[in-house]
């Protein structure tokens, strides 16, 4: 198991591993998102998608979000792991643990994480439909790239 | 000499990862120009630029060795 708190891999994440980096006996409170692959989108069947890093930025602003949640919510301590190449719908994508010792600040902290994961860190996503590729644009999904 | 890396669909446009440009020193947004000039169908209008790993503007300068990177919109988690 690799012990970076902010990691990109190209293998399966093992959730339980990203849980282990947070914890300490002062912690009372572990918050976990997950990220999965997910079939429909606006009706549309995905078939299956692959994320694309530029791994040594990505790892640099994760480890700033990192340092953004220290500052909102001193006391925490966050752990980050996302996945790239190809994946399978319901396979792991992210996987975010926020460690506290209070529930709150782990809630609002994981929250924050992905959010920000989603406007700063330059990992891209493609869904290979049934019926042709596409990059996605941007987390709203309303802004893509289809392949020519 | 500058190292330009492509990212998702510029790369797949361009089908290449990275691009080299001589220049000793330009502006971010001479290589976005150096681009268009060799690639005039890539568009390049929602695309972020990086300068060694961290994010630029179009008036920010590129030196001789840096590293920029072109950033399409992001959509990981």
């Amino acid at each position: 198991m690799n012990t970076e708190l902010f990691s990109i891999v190209d293998v399966p994440i093992i959730t339980d591993d990203v849980i282990q980096k947070v914890k300490s006996v002062n912690v009372g409170a572990i918050t976990v998102f997950i990220g999965t692959v997910r079939e429909l989108t606006n009706g549309k069947k995905t078939l299956s998608l692959e994320y694309q890093a530029y791994e040594s930025m990505a790892v640099k602003k994760l480890a700033k979000i990192g340092e953004e949640i220290i500052e909102k919510w001193p006391n925490t301590k966050v752990a980050i792991t996302h996945r790239v190449g190809k994946l399978n719908i319901s396979d792991v994508a992210v996987v975010i643990a926020v460690s506290s010792p209070h529930r709150e600040a782990a809630y609002e902290a994981n929250a924050f994480a992905i959010e920000r994961i989603k406007q700063i860190v330059p990992i891209w996503k493609k869904e290979y439909w049934e019926d042709g590729t596409k990059w996605i644009g941007d987390q709203l999904e309303k802004q893509s790239f289809e392949s020519k | 000499m500058i190292k330009i890396l492509l990212f998702a669909y510029l790369q797949e446009e361009i089908g290449k990862d990275s691009l080299s440009m001589e220049t000793d020193g330009c502006s971010v947004q001479q290589v976005k120009n150096y681009i268009h000039t060799h690639y005039p169908t890539i568009n390049l209008d929602q695309v972020m630029a990086a300068v060694n790993e961290e994010f630029s503007f179009d008036e920010d300068v590129v030196k001789d060795g840096d590293v920029i990177a072109f950033l399409p919109p992001v959509s990981g988690g």
